[in-house]
């Protein structure tokens, strides 16, 4: 397989996953890489699973990511964390903002959502949880939950902080870019 | 300058770059950023609009380039069945200007009614197909098949998937072909396709293909990647990257970018230079056929599946015979998230009264196809745009009076405008007595808030004459016409009830804008008192912030999903549910 850098963005449609993902590409392409970003628009993201593929590094050929392949898995919901595990490469590192949101099959109890997915988790790989929610309230807005996960994931990688603050300033509109700016850096300073 | 663009925006970017002076497209998804990106561009340079339905955008597009435009429409798969009379008929009349046809299909059905391979329709047609593989690819070849279209005098294909579609890579931005709209030409021979002009066309056409095909040997869109071994692939578009990663240079490629048509030469020569050759194409032995047409050894879907999307992994275990590298998998299952209706959505009240009167819903193409999700199943069949009127005029007329006391057909603002009202005809002129449900929503939903003919909106923003739904349906011969508020759940069941029960056609506008729309400003929260008394009617609607605690039987709303909406608020009989601050 090909030497790129793999990173996945899994959650919930409606939670911001796409602009996280083009956060990440944006930086990316400032350090001078070849890049793929994978989404999917469409009916996923009424409320369904949504996957998002970040790949990297001197030349990037397929823009999806397989089993086994991620370097880091960015995980927006426990359950969409859970689903994503087998995407992780040996030694990978899984971040996860610990929020439940509960799918339709378990809101009619056809499912169960799986009992303490986070001590599951933390016993089979490298893993950083965080009340993202939390954080994205203290920055003064809920819906910044995206750009503290990325802001959390930056420290993750190569690229350095002033890059990943310009990025934040030319990909999110202006009348957000306060409220981003102090999201992106309780992510960046968090202490799991 | 280096940019990085979404497939879809880069075809764009390359049309632009053409200097395409019409564009005219329906929305669908993985197609719909196409169109979209279009309308960023210079009102002056280049007219954008959304067609009422493909047919329309196709048949506008063959007469722009008839009258010496550079035109595009774009679509998804099932679009262009839509689309298909309108495009038979101008491969034979040719271009003035170029024309070009983008088609993104849908392997894996992310957001799609069936997974058809769009390849059989540039052999059907006799139009040549481009296929790309990333964004560079996008752009490139949207540009040159503006050129090949006015070259061989035909209109062209580019054929996309949604993971080109909605793949970002790096492009290379250019500048503006500012080519003006060539003068018109009247020409009967060419322009009236009636059986003594398209009998000459059809010769014509079957020379083009010829010449295309020597094109086609030589194209710099043809690709062979020589890397000295033994095994041959040869591939197309997004599985060209797949296997690139899964294969790298231990085996030869040979990367169409043309599927249509192709060189026999090409292939002929690729293959007897391997000794073994793979046809690696998702979806339909569509390449892999027409190498067994030539006689020509080759392995395809004896190892490859016809259905969903391919994956590297995939690739690796059936060349290489490599496993995927080690993972950890659950050991437990773990539940599926299907796509819900949005918390505060406007179907949510339609559904949970149908559901409620135990009625037939004949269903539609939209967001409210998810009425057939647990718990509101409301819908019993889903089939095209446009089937739920017709679909169930021939199930009122095969099951009579009683059954269709029970039906109703729903269909959005948007569906309805595409090809509802052919059908609502249908049902007045042959004396059928269905209820249809309207459901005007303001915007078409599924695709991501496009405007359309009943928004008073053009795909620039501007202002423009908007449909009226009511006068449309008096005029098209309803008698009994009315608008309800889907929230409203006492009137709307009245109405439902009274309209289903007549023995005329009838219909009701269910009228509540769409909960994402950022007019729409639903405030605060519901909350849960201790009023409640666990009955769980609340549960009926399938809202997405309403659970219950499978042990205790608490039911509780989740701040972060729920909107405000209030609809839970009207369902509740002990007045349990609140809306807070």
């Amino acid at each position: 397989m090909s030497n790129t850098t793999n990173i996945m963005i899994v959650g919930v449609g409606g939670q911001g996953t796409l602009l996280a993902s083009r956060i990440l590409g944006n930086a990316v392409i400032r350090e001078g890489y070849d890049v793929k970003v994978s989404e999917v628009h469409g009916m996923s993201q009424r409320g369904g699973s949504v996957v998002t593929y970040v790949k990297y590094g001197e030349k990037v050929h397929s823009p999806i990511i397989d089993q086994g392949e991620a370097d880091i898995i960015l995980a927006f919901e426990l359950l969409e964390a859970y689903r994503a595990l087998p995407y992780l490469k040996t030694g990978g590192r899984l971040i996860v903002n610990d929020q439940q949101i509960n799918p339709m099959p378990v809101i009619t109890g056809a499912a169960d959502y799986p009992a303490d997915i986070l001590g599951k988790l933390d016993a089979a790989v490298d893993l950083t949880a965080v009340d993202a929610l939390a954080l994205a309230k203290q920055a003064g807005s809920i819906k910044a939950v995206n750009v503290v996960l990325i802001g959390l994931m930056a420290k993750s990688t190569s690229i350095p902080y002033e890059s990943w603050i310009e990025t934040v300033k030319t990909t999110v509109p202006p009348k957000f870019l306060e409220i981003n700016l102090k999201a992106f850096d309780l992510g960046y300073h968090h202490q799991s | 300058m280096k940019k990085l663009l979404l497939g879809n925006a880069a075809v764009a970017q390359g049309a632009y770059e053409a200097g395409v002076h019409f564009v005219s497209s329906y929305p669908g998804t993985p197609s719909t950023e196409i169109t979209e990106c279009m309308a960023t561009y210079p009102a002056d340079e280049v007219f954008v609009e959304w067609a009422p339905n493909e047919k329309v955008a196709a048949e506008a597009v063959v007469g722009a380039a008839i009258a010496g435009g550079r035109a595009m429409s774009c679509c998804k798969h099932v679009g262009l069945n839509v689309m298909a009379d309108a495009i038979f008929t101008d491969s034979y009349i040719g271009v003035s200007g170029g024309a070009v046809f983008c088609v993104a299909d849908d392997p894996g059905m992310h957001s799609s009614q069936n997974e058809q391979d769009s390849r059989h329709y540039a052999r059907a047609a006799k139009m040549p197909m481009l296929e790309p593989a990333d964004s560079s690819e996008c752009l490139n070849y949207t540009k040159l098949a503006f050129d090949l279209s006015e070259q061989f005098d035909t209109p062209v294909f580019v054929r996309l998937s949604t993971r080109v579609s909605h793949s970002q890579s790096l492009v290379e931005i250019g500048e503006r072909d500012n080519r003006s709209v060539k003068a018109y030409e009247k020409n009967i021979p060419k322009h009236v396709m009636m059986p003594a002009m398209a009998r000459g066309r059809h010769v014509l056409v079957e020379e083009r293909t010829r010449k295309l095909m020597e094109y086609a040997a030589t194209s710099p869109l043809n690709i062979r990647e020589d890397n000295g071994a033994k095994i041959g692939v040869i591939t197309a578009g997004i599985a060209y990257e797949y296997a690139k990663e899964a294969l790298g240079d231990k085996v030869n490629y040979l990367k169409l970018g043309m599927v249509w048509p192709l060189s026999e030469t090409l292939i002929r020569d690729f293959v007897a230079s391997c000794e073994k050759v793979y046809v690696i194409e998702e979806l339909d032995p569509f390449i892999e056929n027409e190498c067994r047409a030539m006689g020509l050894d080759v392995c395809g879907k004896e190892l490859f599946t016809l259905l969903g999307e391919y994956t590297p992994a995939m690739i690796a275990k059936a060349v290489l015979g490599q496993d995927a590298p080690a993972h950890t998998t659950p050991a437990e299952a773990i539940p599926n998230r299907p796509p819900v209706l949005c918390p505060g959505c406007p179907h949510r009240g339609t559904f949970y009264v149908l559901k409620k009167l135990g009625l037939t819903v004949s269903g539609d193409i939209g967001c409210y196809t998810l009425g057939a999700v647990a718990p509101l199943t409301s819908v019993d069949t889903t089939i095209c745009m446009g089937a739920s009127i017709s679909a169930a005029h021939g199930m009122a007329k095969v099951q009579g009076t009683e059954f269709n006391k029970k039906l109703v057909s729903v269909i959005g603002d948007s569906t309805f405008m595409h090809s509802g009202m052919t059908g609502l005809v249908d049902i007045v002129y042959n004396k059928g007595a269905n209820t249809v449900i309207i459901l005007d929503n303001s915007i078409t939903g599924m695709t991501g808030h496009q405007d359309n003919p009943t928004t008073g909106k053009t795909i620039r923003g501007e202002a423009t004459k908007q449909v009226d739904l009511i006068q449309l349906c008096r005029a098209l011969g309803v008698e009994h016409v009315c608008v309800c508020d889907p929230f409203d759940i006492k009137a709307f069941e009245a109405v439902v009830r009274e309209e289903t029960a007549r023995d005329e056609v009838s219909v009701i506008i269910a009228q509540r804008p769409c909960a994402l729309l950022k007019s729409v400003k639903y405030e605060g929260h519901c909350e849960i008192t201790e009023a409640c008394r666990k009955c769980k009617l609340c549960m009926k609607l399938g809202c997405p912030a309403i659970s219950v605690d499978k042990e205790t039987g608490t039911v509780r709303i989740d701040a972060t999903q729920c909107n405000g909406c209030g609809l839970c608020v009207g369902v509740c009989p002990f007045g349990a549910i609140v809306k807070v601050d």
